[in-house]
């Protein structure tokens, strides 16, 4: 894996419908300069730039890094632009670090970001013809069966879904960055939310952000000079599948379990639920925390819920997922991936602030995209590995 | 740093339109042919990365299908970047530099017959400022070739010098789509499309796709007889506004040359990715090539130019040179955005 590096910086904007107030290069900026400053670096400092974000239909601009590279203080440097859909706000993090750990760069900037109210992001993401037959709305409609199939599977109760947005919502009023806060919420107020795509509820479902996410990545002597403490990468890992074929399990996607595999060996980790202390997990329908609860390797197939059930993944549970409210309460798709990544680091560096896991050393960045097909992880911790 | 090669290079000739063959079936026999010129198996490659562009499609996540060519499965590792070939061929690079991986497969597509391309490109511009003036990719190179030739007292015949070479040059290249004797006064002749650009000034518009097999030391050594060690790669950006650059050099590709190593010994080829006649021209002097050097065999992306693609072109053409034994020491260059405004350079050795 090369030779170590560090999360020494860490930035977020404030996620919201529709930030206005900033252009694309400011929401960006919002980010990237908050990430500098937690590392006590200007742009001046840094090597090189590594730019994520979902499809350039969001925004109407074709590769916008190339215009976005004055905004970061690219020129000079080396950019990469990197696109793997959803999990593309983690496979740019995973990308970025690679750069410190082939000893070719000390110091990289990374940000991801997706300003979704410059576009409509659901019908973006509802392919057509002559691609394909177009026979769902946005990705609640094509999530929406997967999570049918694991309900008849597992036998989980039909309020498994609700819990989850329950406890990731409380967590985000905790979460000042957090796009959705809504106060007070209740099991009653989820569970009578309108149905949109059924099983998944309104406020089982995430929202439309307009965000971005930045981090700067070290080399071990590029990280000793940082005025905070490091988040050090233990391992990373990406895996795909095709979209469609006879026999593909969707529900429990190979790609999702295999990079799991892989995360965990390279991270010398034997049991994710006990020796993990936090994880941030990309669950953009509420049921996809039970589904992905499985495919990691936290639970037996089929018994994800019962974590749910037993509150094991709340913030005061054995293994808290999602303490920053998740991407069910900020989803700028392009950084959603990353924020996972972000929050992880935060939470071993002990600074995730209200939301903090108490004495978390080691944390899961989890990140999906396509129909279940593309995984992108990272493991990271208080220690040098 | 790891010693890394280009062990295979595989490529559909460019045509203007593809009318048959969506992207999968054009990508399918490139990637089939690449793995057996590298003699690698599909199971043994370590990273699979490409390049392409959802915009030329006209759909969000055209990259998601093309992955139905590459047979991921059992899950592979994988990447993609929104940028052209060479850009992803970087990303292999640098994950072979952390000796994760053994060996990558780099591919890139574009079908830029499926829409009207100088409005695509110009859909690239900063948004707030720029775009709305209306200005195509033509007119932002016509600019340049206006900076570039005031500045050096250069004539629209060295421009034209240029279209002559390639496309004469490419007649030796089967998979070029722009090729034959041309006149250079027939050419002076004509008249303008964007003064001063003319139209042979500017590349076709092509559809195609291309793969490259990277390796590392021991893998290379194991499976190819001559591989083209890549001796040196980086890559540069420059500001957007072309207000704020000197258009007629190119020091994004000065820096990256510097930091290959291109000036570092006799350079028998060089590929160059320049679309326009006068930007050969500026990337020959950042670059430091004299005129011993042989500038775009391959004809170049004024003969072929496929969106996503060409970058990689160069790398590949450039490499094939060195494993063929007809070149010992290549250079290879790729562009992103307008007027070169992103560069990258790569060296490559027998």
């Amino acid at each position: 894996m090369g030779r170590p590096c560090a999360v020494i910086g860490v930035g977020q904007t404030k996620h919201d419908a529709k930030r206005i107030d900033v252009s694309m290069p400011g929401l960006l900026r919002e980010a990237a300069l908050r990430a500098l400053e937690d590392a006590g670096l200007g742009f001046g400092d840094v090597d090189a730039v590594v730019i994520g974000k979902a499809p350039d239909m969001f925004e109407g601009v074709v590769m916008p890094e190339i215009y976005l590279a004055d905004a970061l203080g690219a020129a000079g440097k080396p950019m990469l632009r990197v696109h793997t859909a959803g999990s593309v706000g983690g496979s740019t993090a995973v990308v970025a670090a690679q750069l410190v750990q082939s000893g070719v760069f000390e110091r990289v900037l990374t940000v991801a970001f997706e300003k979704q109210s410059e576009s409509n992001a659901m019908w973006a993401l509802t392919l057509k013809i002559p691609f394909q037959q177009s026979v769902v709305a946005g990705a609640g409609g094509y999530f929406a069966p997967l999570i049918r199939a694991y309900m008849r599977r597992s036998g989980a109760p039909e309020d498994t879904g609700i819990r989850v947005a329950l406890k990731d919502r409380l967590n985000a009023l905790k979460n000042p960055y957090a796009h959705l806060h809504f106060p007070g919420i209740s099991f009653e107020q989820v569970a009578s939310s309108p149905m949109l795509w059924d099983p998944i509820r309104f406020l089982e479902t995430c929202p439309s952000s307009d965000g971005a996410c930045a981090l700067v990545l070290a080399s071990e002597d590029a990280a000793r000079g940082a005025p905070g403490p490091a988040a050090w990468v233990h391992a990373t890992a990406m895996k795909s599948e095709p979209t469609m074929f006879a026999g593909r399990d969707q529900v429990n996607p190979r790609a999702g379990r295999d990079c799991a595999r892989e995360l965990y060996r390279k991270a010398g980790i034997g049991d994710p639920r006990r020796e993990l202390d936090a994880a941030e997990v990309y669950v953009p329908f509420s049921w996809f925390e039970p589904m992905w609860l499985e495919n990691l390797g936290f639970a037996p197939e089929g018994s994800g819920w019962k974590l749910v059930y037993d509150g094991a993944t709340s913030l005061e549970g054995d293994i808290p997922w999602n303490a920053s409210g998740g991407v069910l309460s900020s989803n700028p798709i392009g950084a959603s991936g990353m924020l996972r990544f972000a929050e992880a680091a935060l939470q071993v560096r002990g600074r995730a602030g209200e939301h903090q896991v108490p004495g978390a050393r080691k944390a899961l960045g989890h990140a999906y995209g396509g129909g279940s097909q593309f995984f992108a992880m990272w493991i990271v911790g208080a220690e040098k590995p | 740093m790891r010693e890394v090669a280009v062990i295979a290079v595989a490529q559909t000739p460019s045509v203007r339109r593809e009318r048959t063959r969506n992207e999968v079936e054009m990508l399918m026999p490139v990637l089939a042919e690449a793995l057996r010129r590298s003699g690698l198996r599909r199971e043994e490659i370590g990273f699979t990365v490409s390049g392409s562009c959802d915009y030329l499609a006209g759909q969000p996540f055209s990259f998601v299908s093309a992955l139905d060519a590459v047979g991921a499965w059992p899950p592979i590792t994988e990447s993609h970047v929104e940028m052209d070939g060479a850009f992803a061929l970087y990303e292999a690079w640098i994950k072979l530099q952390t000796g994760e991986v053994d060996s990558a497969l780099v591919y890139a597509f574009g079908k830029s017959s499926m829409g009207d391309l100088p409005e695509v490109l110009g859909y690239q511009l900063d948004p707030y400022v720029l775009a709305p003036l209306g200005v195509d990719a033509v007119s932002l190179a016509a600019l340049q070739a206006r900076a570039w030739l005031e500045a050096t007292g250069r004539s629209e015949r060295d421009l034209a010098r240029v279209a002559v070479r390639s496309r004469r040059d490419a007649l030796e290249n089967p998979n070029a789509q722009l090729k034959g004797t041309f006149e250079l006064e027939k050419l002076l002749a004509e008249p303008y499309l964007v003064a001063p650009l003319r139209k042979h000034d500017c590349p076709p518009i092509s559809d195609g796709a291309a793969a490259v097999v990277l390796a590392g030391d021991e893998v290379a050594r194991r499976v190819c007889r001559r591989p083209a060690w890549i001796r040196g790669i980086d890559q540069r950006i420059e500001p957007h506004a072309p207000g704020v650059r000197d258009l007629a050099r190119s020091p994004s590709s000065e820096l990256a040359g510097r930091n290959a190593g291109a000036r570092h010994g006799r350079i028998d080829v060089a590929e160059l990715h320049a679309p326009f006649t006068h930007q050969e021209w500026i990337l020959r002097e950042a670059l430091g090539l004299g005129e011993e050097v042989t500038v775009n065999p391959s004809g170049g992306a004024l003969a072929a130019n496929p969106m996503m693609v060409a970058g990689l072109l160069r790398i590949g053409e450039a490499a094939q040179r060195v494993m063929d034994g007809r070149a010992r020491r290549a250079l290879a260059h790729a562009t992103a955005g307008p007027c070169l405004q992103q560069n990258l350079v790569c060296v490559l050795e027998a």
